[in-house]
């Protein structure tokens, strides 16, 4: 019994330590090899200059025009546009397809169309359509965005127990009783995670979306520095993609949780 | 004066399993069920029995022969027939309620109506007091419970139940056939219950069909059960039947 607790202790702490010890390790080493000049400063800036930037950037509009939270800001609110777009035409269009003939018919093969295109490749027609302003990403990250939400909302269709669609029919359920009563709630954890992969997925397209044509964001902000010569700039840039993605990961995992506890599944 | 509500003729039924394999499920079963009569089906495991109750209740077409109903040929699965699964089979996602309704929502029946109805039913299993709790707060008994409230919310002429207490243990086994019995002398209801507990199929049925444990599964015998209700398994004349079920169809358990 006390050994079996140990062991548990053991394993714990080792969650806990090995982390900090690899992370510390990673940016140590990160550290020197630019201090120390085994890759020039002109190509990598150590976590300290990225650091000493980010406080900087926070309070300073230069080199390239924004703060770093307007950059960001510009970012999120491209991308939570695009993603409730996609989230809005997306499900329902999945669902649709999963149950209806006529729906899956007619989208199917547009759809598998228009989903081995990778959404940067629209950049040059957005840029004739839309400019390079919000509404030219936005259509971007929405086109990218409905794939995972319509793959996800199909499959869930997909797999609904067939004996509850037997029992619906015994009752006399109608095709339209049949989707809405017993589709719908069986897909919906489908469709939850969906949520998650979809909203990864907008951030990552939208990062690339502004790398090429943007006048603000985090995206422009890592383009600027390579612009201008700054390494520092340009990891400042990743990072904070970094982390605000994690940020937002972790948000939509407590509102999942949250629903689901509610579903009471 | 005893009308016959079911009756299946000479049904067989073949299956086609990954596109070329053919199994015979079931050859050649003829059986009859009067009006309001409880008939059970004993088999041992896959011997085709859910695919008998599949076909009575419209699920499946026989590949020959017919099932009729009140004469009928049997269409298409609805709500004159209930069907109580062998698992459980309920909405995670509504309350104990929400599933004894899911047959009168489908039918557009109003809120208050549909309130009434579903209390009455639910109240007839048992489960008053838990209308409000989700299907996984609840035991296997229970679960079932919900599962034979939520047939009879929809007022079906027949009800067909396939070991619906295959899941349970001995105890609760033994209370659910109680159970049963009490609802079905309260509202009658022409029944086929499927089951391969012996001791259940003498509790519960006027009449028992057996099957034989090899597929194609093919009927062996009906016997009358004639003892008045409740039954005791340690009645001498529930023995002896018991005895000759045995002997005769070499049914283990
Ligand atoms: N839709 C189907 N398609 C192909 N084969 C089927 C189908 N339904 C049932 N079978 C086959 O029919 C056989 C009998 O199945 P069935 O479920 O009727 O048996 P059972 O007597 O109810 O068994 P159990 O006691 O385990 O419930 C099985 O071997 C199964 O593989
Ligand atoms: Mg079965």
């Amino acid at each position: 019994m006390s050994h079996y607790q140990h062991v548990k202790v053991h394993r714990q702490r080792a969650l806990v330590v090995l982390p900090i010890v690899s992370l510390s390790l990673f940016f140590l080493s990160w550290e020197l090899v630019v201090d120390f000049g085994l890759v020039p400063q002109t190509l990598l800036a150590p976590p300290s200059a990225v650091v000493k930037m980010f406080f900087a950037k926070l309070t300073s509009t230069a080199p390239d025009g924004l703060l770093l939270q307007e950059h960001a800001w510009i970012s999120i609110k491209e991308a939570f546009l695009g993603y409730f777009l996609a989230l809005l035409v997306g499900i329902p269009l999945g669902l649709a397809m999963g149950w209806f003939r006529l729906a899956e018919g007619l989208a199917r093969p547009i759809f598998e169309f228009i989903r081995p295109i990778p959404p940067i490749a629209w950049i040059p027609l957005t840029i004739y359509w839309f400019g390079i302003g919000l509404t030219g990403k936005v259509f971007i990250i929405w086109i990218g965005g409905i794939v995972p939400c319509v793959i996800n909302a199909y499959a869930g269709v997909r797999m609904t127990n067939p004996v509850f669609l037997q029992m619906a029919r015994l009752y006399g359920a109608t095709s339209w009783q049949m989707f809405r009563t017993v589709c719908i709630p069986s897909a919906l954890p489908m469709v939850f995670g969906a949520l998650q992969i979809a909203l990864a997925w907008c951030w990552m397209n939208l990062v690339g979306a502004e790398l090429l044509a943007a006048n603000g964001g985090l995206g422009f902000l890592i383009q600027s520095g390579r612009k201008l010569g700054r390494p520092d700039l340009v990891v400042l840039g990743m990072v904070t993609v970094a982390l605000t993605g994690v940020i937002i990961g972790l948000a939509i995992d407590r509102i999942e949780k949250k629903l689901l506890a509610g579903m009471r599944r | 004066m005893h009308n016959i509500k079911i009756a299946c003729e000479n049904v067989s039924k073949t299956f086609l399993q990954k596109g070329d394999t053919r199994v015979d499920v079931l050859k050649d079963v003829s059986i009859t069920v009067r009006d309001n009569e409880f008939v059970v089906i004993l088999g041992p495991g896959q011997c085709g029995k859910t695919t008998l109750l599949r076909m009575i209740a419209g699920f499946e077409k026989p590949t020959t022969g017919r099932v009729l109903m009140d004469g009928q040929p049997v269409g298409g699965p609805g709500r004159d027939k209930g069907f109580v699964f062998q698992s459980y089979m309920l909405f995670a996602w509504r309350t104990v309620r929400g599933n004894v309704e899911v047959g009168l929502r489908m039918r557009g029946v109003p809120k208050a109506e549909r309130r009434v109805i579903s209390q009455q039913y639910i109240d007839m299993v048992g489960l008053t007091g838990f209308e409000n709790h989700y299907p996984h707060q609840l035991s296997g008994g229970m679960k079932q419970r919900v599962g034979i409230a939520r047939a009879y919310c929809n007022d079906p002429q027949i009800m067909l139940l396939d070991e619906p207490f295959g899941q349970l243990d001995a105890q609760t086994r033994l209370y659910m056939e109680k159970e049963t019995e009490r609802i079905w002398l309260q509202e009658k209801r022409t029944v086929i219950f499927v089951t391969n507990n012996i001791d259940e199929a003498l509790t519960l049925g006027d009449r028992i069909y057996t099957m034989k444990d090899k597929l194609p599964g093919t009927l062996c015998n009906c016997y009358e059960v004639d003892l008045p209700r409740p039954r005791e398994s340690t009645d001498k004349e529930f023995l002896r039947l018991r005895k000759q079920i045995i002997e005769e169809s070499e049914l283990v358990l």
